[in-house]
């Protein structure tokens, strides 16, 4: 329950503004509660007169966390491949683990010889690899390979668990969470140990980016956390790094898999790279048909990046769903996002915030994305646009 | 066939606005909604629960209030109503909540198969579904885009991978997150708007699906919400001057910089 000191209250309304769910209200110069607050703790975050209070029960008996011990990242390995988000995390985990004083480690999962996988994750961090291999694991169940992760982190007991923030982690991850009764902090964006207690600090966006919030699991281990792809920085490899890897034979029982993959149909790589790539141009509603939303590849083109899309270039069908980005398509934060005729809506920003830089072609002056741009040009795409692919041709 | 799909009553994001002068949440009378991907989710229920025979039941666990988009989806075709809402659930993270929905769906009889959206879109998890599935013992597919068939138990659909997509066979009871990409959803009907008025929800409390005290609420979330802010505001932001032509070579010249 949010605990409001009447005494204090002095009536501001800060707390209403802050409120996403309208659960506080100012009434006669007092803050009350409805029924419909959630706890976020938005409010208590921005009172000034501290007159919000959210008292923490007590809850279960803490478990002994001192047994927990170490970092560990699920490694995700698809197609014979290690995604790159897997040596992000390492890089992530490198720093974690050295201002904790443990270990870092990584957890493999996949068909046949899985040593060349191990080696590069250790040239990029990983003091040990638990290498799981079996045939069957080609295909990706949440079953099989939740059974797998969770009957190690059982084992050998790491603090933290953190893995990519991925189609493929984040449907099985969730579940090995809830075999472990451990807390899970879904697409984080910034990772840090609590200087008092070694805790995780976990920062996320939430309400469509509108929002940050700081998570911490007081009582429970492992901490664990899925990250966003793309925001965490990988170590450079280096080959002298040496490591242990230790091979794990999952037991029969383990690769049950209540699923049954009859096929996997691997995508285009045009939508590979989106999620990949350092140089995204995007393109939106002010492109006004295909035959202009085709300036936004050729800028692509001529960058080397890869071709993006607001909704409603994706409805109008100038490109395919799979280069929407936004809310309800892919979350992407290459080096530079350029955004040709795009507003800016919330929807949007949300896939694309964590760019690096952020460039916006835009001639409406008050456009939202003008908000988050580093650099903006106010001006018409139809003139922008060409002009800046014959000018970076020109310097070729 | 029983199906249950699990919807949420969130604050509808694009009203949800960032004022850029107080970097406060600028909220002028921001609705709530029924989560979008909810809407997909039962739409598939109601569509499939007509192909198979069956019936629809829409759960929430949420304040009172929430029994609006209850009755929305009552009136968009579901069958039955189930609000499970205490003053004890306050404060659930996906660890909770998913304790909760599963009491309650044990409550009601238990499913053969139950429907959640990909995620919400307040919290943007995406954790409930695949939680809620191991709760009840049930195998799973998240972001599934197509239900290809259903015969003899067993289920056949299209899950999204970030590299494609896979086609996978799942038996029943089994719980399916849904993207938006796997139907259109239709609007509520004339008849099933009177039903949705007349159609008494059955409100559960925690004693009622007899919830776990340890599991419930903020005192049963491990995870713990310790500081909620703003979006940092992002560093030096340039909007370049002069001609186009002036303009174009300063972002050439920041681009090449930077690339
Ligand atoms: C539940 C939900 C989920 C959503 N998910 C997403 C999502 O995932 N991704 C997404 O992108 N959207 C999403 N949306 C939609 C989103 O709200 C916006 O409607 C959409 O992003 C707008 O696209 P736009 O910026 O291209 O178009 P508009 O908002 O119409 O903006 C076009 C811009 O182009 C500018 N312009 C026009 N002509 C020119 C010109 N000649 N030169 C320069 N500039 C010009 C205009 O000034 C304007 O700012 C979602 C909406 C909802 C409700
Ligand atoms: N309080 C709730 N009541 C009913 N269903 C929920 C609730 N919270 C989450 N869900 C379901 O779980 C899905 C994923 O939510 P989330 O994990 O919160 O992103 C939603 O699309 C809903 O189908």
């Amino acid at each position: 329950m949010l605990k409001i000191d009447a005494e204090a209250c002095i009536g501001c309304g800060l707390c209403e503004q802050a409120c996403t769910f309208a659960a506080i209200r100012v009434e006669e110069g007092v803050a009350v509660v409805g029924d419909n607050c959630t706890l976020c703790g938005a409010c208590v975050e921005v009172c000034e007169a501290g007159a919000l209070n959210i008292p923490r029960e007590a809850g279960k008996e803490p478990i002994d966390l001192s047994s927990w011990s170490g970092i560990w990242v699920y490694a995700e390995y698809r197609r014979e491949r290690l995604a790159p988000v897997a040596l992000e995390l390492l890089g992530a985990g490198r720093r974690l683990a050295d201002k904790r004083g443990v270990e870092l480690a990584a957890v493999l999962i996949g068909p046949g010889d899985l040593d060349q996988a191990a080696a590069e994750l250790i040239a990029h961090g990983a003091d040990r690899v638990f290498a799981a291999a079996d045939p069957s694991l080609a295909e990706f169940s949440d079953d099989s390979y939740g059974n797998i992760l969770a009957d190690l982190i059982r084992r050998h007991q790491p603090e933290i668990v953190l893995a990519g923030a991925t189609a493929l982690g984040r449907s099985f991850i969730p579940r090995v969470a809830t075999m472990l009764a451990a807390g899970l902090t879904a697409d984080c964006t910034e990772l840090d140990i609590r200087a008092e207690d070694g805790a995780l600090l976990q920062t996320r966006p939430a309400f469509g980016g509108n929002i940050m919030a700081t998570i911490v699991c007081p009582r429970t281990r492992p901490q664990m956390a899925t990250v966003r792809p793309m925001v965490m920085k990988p170590l450079d490899r280096n080959e002298k790094r040496r490591g242990e890897i230790v091979r794990v034979e999952p037991e029969l029982s383990q690769l049950d898999s209540r699923t049954r993959v009859l096929e996997s149909v691997a995508a285009d790589l045009d939508r590979v790279n989106l999620a990949e790539a350092d140089v995204v141009v995007a393109g939106g509603r002010g492109l006004e048909n295909a035959e202009g939303f085709a300036l936004v590849s050729r800028l692509a083109e001529t960058l080397g990046g890869a071709v993006a899309a607001s909704r409603a270039a994706v409805d109008s069908g100038w490109i395919p769903y799979p280069h929407q980005v936004g809310q309800t398509g892919k979350t992407v934060a290459p080096k530079i996002y350029i955004a040709c005729g795009i507003s800016g809506a919330i929807q949007h920003l949300v896939g694309m915030q964590s760019a690096e830089t952020i460039i916006a072609i835009n001639r409406d002056p008050d456009a939202p994305i003008f908000n988050v741009a580093t650099h903006g040009i106010v001006g018409d795409v139809f003139e922008v646009i060409p002009k800046l692919i014959e000018r970076l041709e020109k310097s070729r | 066939m029983k199906i249950v799909v699990c919807i949420k009553q969130v604050p509808d994001a694009k009203d949800v606005r960032l004022d850029p002068e107080t970097n406060t949440l600028a909220r002028a009378g921001v609705e709530s909604i029924m989560n979008p991907y909810d809407r997909h989710a039962l739409e598939e229920g109601v569509r499939l629960a007509g192909e198979q025979g069956g019936t629809v039941t829409v759960l929430s666990m949420g304040p009172p209030q929430a029994q609006e988009v209850l009755r929305e989806a009552v009136a968009c075709g579901a069958d039955e109503a189930v609000l499970v809402s205490d003053r004890a659930f306050a404060g659930a993270d996906t660890w909770a909540t998913t304790h909760t929905l599963a009491q309650a769906i044990m409550t009601v009889g238990g499913a053969d198969l139950v429907l959640c959206g990909k995620q919400a879109i307040d919290g943007d998890t995406a954790q409930v579904g695949p939680g809620l599935a191991e709760r009840l013992g049930y195998p799973y597919a998240t972001c599934v885009k197509k239900l290809l068939g259903c015969a003899e138990g067993t289920l056949r659909l299209e899950r999204m991978m970030d590299d494609g997509y896979d086609v996978l066979e799942v038996g029943l009871p089994a719980l399916l997150t849904v993207v938006k990409e796997i139907n259109q959803p239709r609007l509520p009907s004339l008849k099933g708007k009177m039903k949705a008025k007349k159609l008494e929800i059955k409100t559960l409390s925690a004693a009622d699906i007899d919830a776990d005290p340890g599991q419930i609420g903020l005192p049963g979330s491990p995870t713990q919400v310790v500081r909620v802010f703003s979006p940092q505001a992002r560093g030096e932001r340039t909007i370049f001057q002069g001609s186009v032509d002036e303009q174009v070579e300063q972002l050439a010249r920041e681009l090449e910089k930077s690339n």
